[in-house]
Formats: C-alpha cells, sequence, structure tokens
C-alpha cells in the first residue's frame, strides 16, 4: 500500500500494463515528450519509446480512428483526448465506428481499446475545459464508460479498461488529479467495470455520485453525522454498464436517495438512476428521488462567481441532503 | 511520379500481363472475379426489381479498379478497408458469391454482419476486410491504425483503404493521409473516382481536377490511373505495395473509373446525367475491354471463356438459391454481440 494521487494512479497503471503487454500503447496530443498537458504520461516515452507512446497530430478523430485500426489488428490502444471538451470530432468515429464494431459484425470484431479524456469543472476551466461528458457517451449502447473518483480506482479501473476486449472511454476528472489522495493496494488491483462501490455506510439516506462529486459526498455524509444523520455513499465508478443491483440495494436500504453530479440534468445520469429506482425500489422510499446537478446552461463560465454558481459543491449537497433527510 | 495509364499500355503490347509478371493462370483469374463480381451485381438488381430484396449497391464499372489493385496485395497477410461498391475487391480476398447473396437477402448466415448492415457493408476478420460502417471515409484512418500495429509489430503487411471521390472530401480522408504520411506506414489509399458523389459531379465536389494532387500535401506520391484499365490498377498498385513494403510509406492511387448502375436501387441518375455519358462509358467497360485484350493476347481462347462463364453463372445460381433459401436472424438475434462479453446493455 502506498499513498497516492488520482494522476500518479493513472501513470502507475498505465506504465505497468505497458510493461505487462507489449501490445498497449498511448496515442495522443502531446503525450509523448512533454508526458501529456497533465504529465499522465510522464517518463513514459522515455521509457517505451516512440512506438509506443506516440505524439499524435492535433486530430482527434485521428487519434480514435487510428486506434480502433490498430485494435482491429491486434494492439490494445489507450487515445487520449486532451481534454473531454474537444472529443466532438471523434465521436463519429465512437460512436459509429467503435461501439457498433461489435454489433454490426455479430461478434467477428471486438475493439480492446480505451479512450481516456479528462473531464470536470471546478478548475477554472470555462466553457471549453471543464465539461462533463458521460451522459452523452452513456446512451450510446456498446460503449462502457468509466468515471473513478480514487486514486485506487483510478488505477484500478484503468487496468480493467485496457484488458477490456470492448471499447471504453475512461473518465478522468482533472480536478481530482492532484486534490484526491488515498491508498493504492500493491500487485495488480484491477476493479472490475460494472461494479459501484459503497464508499461509507449508512442507514437514512444514500448519497449516489461519481468523479469529483464523490470527495464531495464523503464531506456532506461527515456533516451529517454530526447531525444525527447516517448517509450512505455509493460510488458508481462505472457509468455504463451500471450497477443496478447496486442502486436499488442502497434505495430499499435507505428509502431516500440524492444523486449528484455536476453534469447538467436534462438526460442525465441522476434521470437514469432515479429511473431505475422508480423502476425497481419504489416500494422502498421515504421519499421522492432527489438530485444536485449542474444547471441547464451550455457550459461552465471563467468568471468565478459564475464558475462557482454552476459547480455543485459540498455546500449545496449538504442543503439538498438535509431537505432529504428531514421529508 | 505521377504515372501516366498511356506508358502503361505502351509497354508489352499484346502480353501486358506478362510482362507485369502475371501468368496466364492469374490474368484469367483477375478476369473471371470481375465477370463474378458484376454478374452477382446485375442478379441483384434483377432481385431487386422484382421485390425480393430491399436494396443494392453496385460495383459494376468499378470492377478493373477493384480486383487490379486488390490482385497486388497478399490475402491472408495483407488488409483491406473496402467500401460499399467494392464486390470486386472482397472477392478477391476470399469472399464468395454465397457471403454476397447471404448479405444481399440479410440471412442469419451473412458472414458480414448476421443480417444487420445493408449490402455492400463488408467485414471479415478471418479474411483481414475490416468492416465498413455506412458513414463514409471513416476506414481512412482504420486503414492507418491497421498500418500502425503492422509497424509496431514490424510486420510487413500492406493495408490498402478504398473510398469515392466524394469521401475524399471529409475530414477522416485528410487526417488519415496526414498521419500515414508521417509515419511511413504501408498503405494504399485507393480513391474510385466514378465523377459523382450520388448526384454531385466531381466539379461540385473539389475544385481540382485529380484528387492524386493532394498526395503532395502529405508527403506521398499520388498516381492517377485509368480505372477501366485492369492491367493499369495492378501494376499502379503493384508499385505502391513494393514501395509500402520497403518501408517508403504511402500511395494514393486515383483510379478513374464510371459507375454503371445508379447510386444504389433507392437513386434515379436520370435526374443527374445524360443517357449519353453513360453509354460512351458503357463502352469503355473494364471488363469487355481486359476481354478483348486477352483474346488477343491469345490467353483467353473460346472454351476457357466458356467454362468462366459457366462457372460464374453456376456460382450465381447456387448463391441465390443457398441464400434466398436461408433462414432469417430470429427476434432472439437482436440484442446479441452489442459487447463481445455478452453483457446485457
Ligand atoms: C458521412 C456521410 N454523409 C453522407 C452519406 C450519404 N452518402 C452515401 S454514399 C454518398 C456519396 C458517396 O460518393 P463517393 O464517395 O464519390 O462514392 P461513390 O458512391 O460515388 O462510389 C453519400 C452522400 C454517408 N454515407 N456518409
Ligand atoms: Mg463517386
Amino acid at each position: 500500500m502506498a499513498v497516492k494521487t488520482v494522476i500518479e494512479a493513472i501513470r502507475d497503471g498505465m506504465d505497468e500494463e505497458m510493461a505487462r503487454d507489449e501490445s498497449v500503447f498511448l496515442i495522443g496530443e502531446d503525450v509523448g515528450n512533454r508526458g501529456g498537458v497533465f504529465l499522465a504520461s510522464d517518463g513514459l516515452y522515455k521509457k517505451y519509446g516512440e512506438l509506443r507512446v506516440i505524439d499524435s497530430p492535433l486530430a482527434e478523430s485521428c487519434i480514435v480512428g487510428v486506434a480502433i485500426g490498430a485494435a482491429v489488428n491486434g494492439m490494445r490502444p489507450i487515445a487520449e483526448i486532451q481534454f473531454a471538451d474537444f472529443i466532438a470530432p471523434a465521436m463519429n468515429q465512437i460512436i459509429e465506428e467503435a461501439a457498433r464494431f461489435s454489433y454490426r459484425t455479430a461478434g467477428d470484431f471486438n475493439l480492446p481499446m480505451v479512450i481516456r479524456a479528462p473531464w470536470g469543472g471546478g478548475v477554472h476551466g470555462a466553457l471549453y475545459h471543464s465539461q462533463s461528458i458521460e451522459a452523452m457517451f452513456a446512451h450510446v449502447p456498446g460503449l462502457k464508460v468509466v468515471a473513478p473518483g480514487t486514486p485506487a480506482d483510478a488505477k484500478g479501473l484503468l487496468k480493467a479498461a485496457i484488458r477490456d476486449p470492448d471499447p471504453v472511454l475512461y473518465l478522468e476528472h482533472k480536478r481530482t488529479y492532484r486534490l484526491v489522495k488515498g491508498e493504492v493496494p500493491d500487485g495488480d488491483g484491477v476493479v472490475p467495470i460494472g461494479k459501484a462501490d459503497v464508499k461509507r455506510d449508512g442507514k437514512d439516506l444514500s448519497l449516489i455520485a461519481y468523479g469529483l462529486m464523490l470527495t464531495y459526498c464523503l464531506e456532506v455524509a461527515e456533516k451529517l453525522a454530526a447531525d444525527g444523520i447516517s448517509a450512505e455513499v455509493l460510488d458508481l465508478r462505472t457509468i455504463r454498464p451500471i450497477d443496478r443491483a447496486a442502486i436499488i440495494a442502497t434505495a430499499r436500504k435507505t428509502g431516500k436517495v440524492l444523486v449528484v453530479h455536476e453534469d447538467t440534468p436534462f438526460a442525465g445520469v441522476a434521470a437514469e438512476v432515479m429511473a431505475i429506482i422508480m423502476e425497481n425500489a419504489f416500494d422502498a422510499l421515504d421519499a421522492p428521488v432527489m438530485r444536485v446537478t449542474g444547471p441547464d446552461v451550455p457550459a461552465m463560465p471563467f468568471n468565478h462567481v459564475l464558475e462557482e454558481a454552476f459547480m455543485p459543491n459540498p455546500e449545496k449537497i449538504l442543503a439538498k441532503a438535509r431537505e432529504l433527510a428531514a421529508v | 511520379m505521377a504515372l501516366k495509364t498511356t506508358e502503361v499500355e505502351a509497354k508489352g503490347g499484346r502480353s501486358r500481363h506478362r510482362s507485369l509478371g502475371l501468368s496466364d493462370e492469374q490474368a484469367l483469374r483477375i478476369y473471371e472475379v470481375m465477370r463474378l463480381a458484376r454478374a452477382v451485381d446485375e442478379r441483384m438488381w434483377l432481385i431487386n426489381r422484382q421485390g425480393r430484396a430491399p436494396f443494392v449497391i453496385s460495383c459494376q464499372g468499378q470492377e478493373g479498379a477493384q480486383v487490379g489493385i486488390a490482385a497486388a496485395l497478399r490475402p491472408g497477410s495483407d488488409w483491406v478497408a473496402p467500401y460499399y461498391r467494392d464486390a470486386g475487391v472482397v472477392l478477391w480476398f476470399g469472399m464468395t458469391a454465397r457471403d454476397q447473396m447471404l448479405s444481399f437477402f440479410a440471412r442469419r448466415e451473412d458472414p458480414n454482419s448476421g443480417g444487420r448492415q445493408m449490402p455492400g457493408h463488408f467485414g471479415s476478420r478471418r479474411l483481414h476486410i475490416v468492416t465498413g460502417g455506412s458513414p463514409v471515409a471513416t476506414q481512412l484512418l482504420h486503414a492507418a491504425g491497421v498500418a500502425l500495429a503492422s509497424k509496431q509489430r514490424k510486420e510487413d503487411a500492406v493495408t490498402a483503404a478504398f473510398f469515392g471521390e466524394g469521401a475524399a472530401s471529409q475530414g477522416d480522408t485528410h487526417e488519415a493521409m496526414n498521419f500515414a504520411g508521417i509515419h511511413k506506414l504501408a498503405v494504399l489509399f485507393v480513391c474510385e473516382n466514378n465523377g459523382y458523389a450520388i448526384s454531385v459531379p466531381q466539379s461540385q465536389q473539389m475544385a481540382i481536377q485529380n484528387v492524386a494532387d493532394r498526395a503532395a500535401g502529405y508527403g506521398f506520391p499520388g498516381v492517377v490511373v485509368d480505372g477501366n484499365d485492369v492491367l493499369a490498377c495492378y501494376e499502379v498498385a503493384r508499385q505502391a505495395v513494393e514501395r509500402a513494403r520497403r518501408g517508403e510509406g504511402p500511395t494514393l492511387i486515383e483510379a478513374k473509373t464510371y459507375r454503371f448502375t445508379a447510386h444504389s436501387s433507392d437513386d434515379d441518375d436520370k435526374r443527374y446525367r445524360q443517357a449519353e455519358e453513360v453509354a460512351i462509358w458503357r463502352q469503355k467497360d473494364p471488363i469487355q475491354r481486359y476481354a478483348t485484350y486477352l483474346r488477343e493476347a491469345g490467353t483467353l481462347l473460346d472454351p476457357v471463356e466458356q467454362e468462366i462463364t459457366e462457372r460464374v453463372n453456376q456460382q450465381v445460381e447456387d448463391a441465390t438459391d443457398y441464400a434466398e433459401q436461408a433462414p432469417d436472424p430470429t427476434a432472439d438475434d437482436l440484442t446479441t454481440f452489442v459487447f463481445k462479453q455478452e453483457l446485457k446493455p
């Protein structure tokens, strides 16, 4: 066990998988000598050389399309999109191509590939360096979408994603990179895709979150405990395939659920979680399922007042949780 | 290094194929695959017009470019990323008339997709045919990626991506050529320029005469070839393949050709092109032209031609009967293979 940051855990995960399996390689903008704009691949270019750590041209469709082709021909590419906000030029390759290779060939082809994308706000990144993209991609059958919130999960899910036979969109929250530290188990520590994790046990209400919001919800649970409210915190970790059983279990256990994400609300992940609860645990509810999300505006503004107004934070979550507890 | 068809034609005279290193047997094999591609396609139109199958998209007129270029590759170890017209390419790479018809009738046994995709969306891992979807030009990047993997593993496989001149306008075409040029990947970019993208003529697609000219912008050669001259196509492709195997990088081959049919069974080409224009191009039919050459070269003797015709007809009959009676997928097949592991979506 060692204490690591999220960014260190991601780097270790890539390094260990590249050492373990020669078919694993990294391609993206500035990932080579520079080690990535967030230093996620720091040192890997020196260690593995230019054929396995490839500085791509500034072209996202190229990054993903080339990764698809390499995966067809026996490789396990990690395609890095520099910021999730710039994934749009690659959407055709991700949605129309990667997500459909298995289905459109009735299983003849499969694509063992990972698309890593730094996402999320609270970093003064403004409209184009703050976005949440999980709902758009989680809507697409044929893609797996993961969004770890702790160093151990970041490393373990990255390993699982790299070893997975299908395309995985791996979302790493920029604000957590250096903010969130934690114990990372020695050895493989693979975290299975599709399994949520109860990060804190509780009985009065459930907070369901992922990414940076997990850290905030754990903080809120601590504060609620001081009020004598026992909050359970469920970390989804994987957005799709979503862990229905874990969502239903926590809803049945506490009867009160608050779903939290910074993405905008309309047709978002919280809406899906709420639907799962309505369909499967309605009889166990003691209150309507509630949510705290970013607002329905196109993206996060730069000015700090506006940014704070956009982002869910522990205060906003706490207020909503108290409202729910009081029902 | 723009190589002109006229030079190719001049070389070798009546035994051009032998001077290109093709045996009589190989030359006839090329002819037979062109004939088979055409015959299967003609049968599909017949069946479509009888209302027995909903959709057909054709190779007709482009078989010379397709088979000539595919013939320069090594099926089994090389890769192709074809587009929907490339029946000639995939037949050369090992697909059969039955496979074509199973896909045409969208049967469960369709090897491309189990009846999920429209006809013309080829794919077979075993045959090294990269699966294609409907969005045009995406396959050029896949081809670059396949070739990158070959380079990473130090294998000498060559990958050929095929596309129309309309698809050449897509950003993915630029991104793929740029990437392949940077890494000197073993890729053939093959543009089958038939002058139209559905109804849009080349003059509205680009401000230049030759797509091949764009290769200069990516640091590799572009070659224009007469796409209706199968041996010329073979020759330029062979040079490009040799160059690629030497590690010198990609080549863009532009085969000037023409489609004889409407864009698809859902199109009416009389709305945008003149019957006279089609008639002129039919005079340049790559199959007729090659047959004439082979006869003059003394390679295609009457009994040989008869045998080929019989084999082609027999395959078309067999494939049609087999595929039309083959079972459809069942409703249970709708939800399988969303992922390799049978996870519930
Ligand atoms: C991205 C995209 N836009 C539009 C279409 C619809 N479409 C299918 S084929 C085609 C024309 C393609 O022309 P070209 O690339 O020249 O190939 P050709 O059919 O002439 O062989 C169009 C517009 C498509 N398949 N993909
Ligand atoms: Mg065209």
